[in-house]
């Protein structure tokens, strides 16, 4: 019981994570630029980009502890690639330099372009662009992170344990 | 050279290139 749950809350936290992802990279970042161009990027820079980041830092720290979790006593053996749990251990640390990425690279940089913290407009060109391609990066990782995740679960002792 | 993660099919792409290379090494020399 408690292993479907540490499962339930992955898959509903890694969908927040992933889902909130996918909309910066795929719907976001095109708007923004659409809304500049017409003087309303006010609207989602102020309102719409703050409330996503919340959900999606904490979802990404959410994601992980409940992957851990269900690795349990397997947690070790999946992070050293060994026999049985390569698969699953792949996407574990795709996942993990996924989690990385959100919280030392996108959110500090992001506080900088949303004037959450004090940068000058040089800091937040830099910061955007650092802040780009960390989440585009993300979002490349996320497609063998979410592979592995499927077919590590399929391939482990995992999801017999 | 442009960077693929520039455009949105170049990140996709460059994940699924990634998801066969991984693929390959763990079904090869992992498992």
């Amino acid at each position: 019981m408690e292993l479907a749950l540490a499962r339930w809350i992955h898959v509903m936290a890694g969908v927040m994570w992933i889902g909130l992802l996918y909309y910066f990279n795929f719907v976001q970042v095109a708007a923004l630029k659409a809304a500049t161009e017409d003087g309303t990027a006010a609207g989602i820079t102020k309102h719409v980009a703050p409330r996503a980041l919340l959900f999606f830092r904490w979802a990404a720290v959410v994601t992980w502890l409940a992957g851990a979790a269900i690795l349990g006593q397997h947690f070790v053996p999946a992070f050293t690639l060994q026999h049985g749990f390569a698969g699953i251990g792949i996407g574990a640390w795709l996942g993990t330099i996924m989690l990385f990425n959100v919280w030392v690279l996108i959110w500090p940089n992001q506080k900088k372009i949303l004037g959450l913290a004090p940068a000058s407009d040089e800091e937040k060109a830099k910061a955007r662009r650092v802040a780009f391609l960390a989440s585009r990066f993300n979002t490349m990782l996320s497609i063998p992170m979410l592979f592995f995740m499927a077919y590590g679960w399929q391939h482990s002792g995992v999801v017999f344990g | 050279m442009k960077n693929p993660l520039d455009s949105l099919w170049g990140t996709v792409i460059s994940g699924l290139v990634l998801t066969l290379v991984l693929y390959v090494i763990v079904k090869n020399f992992l498992m």
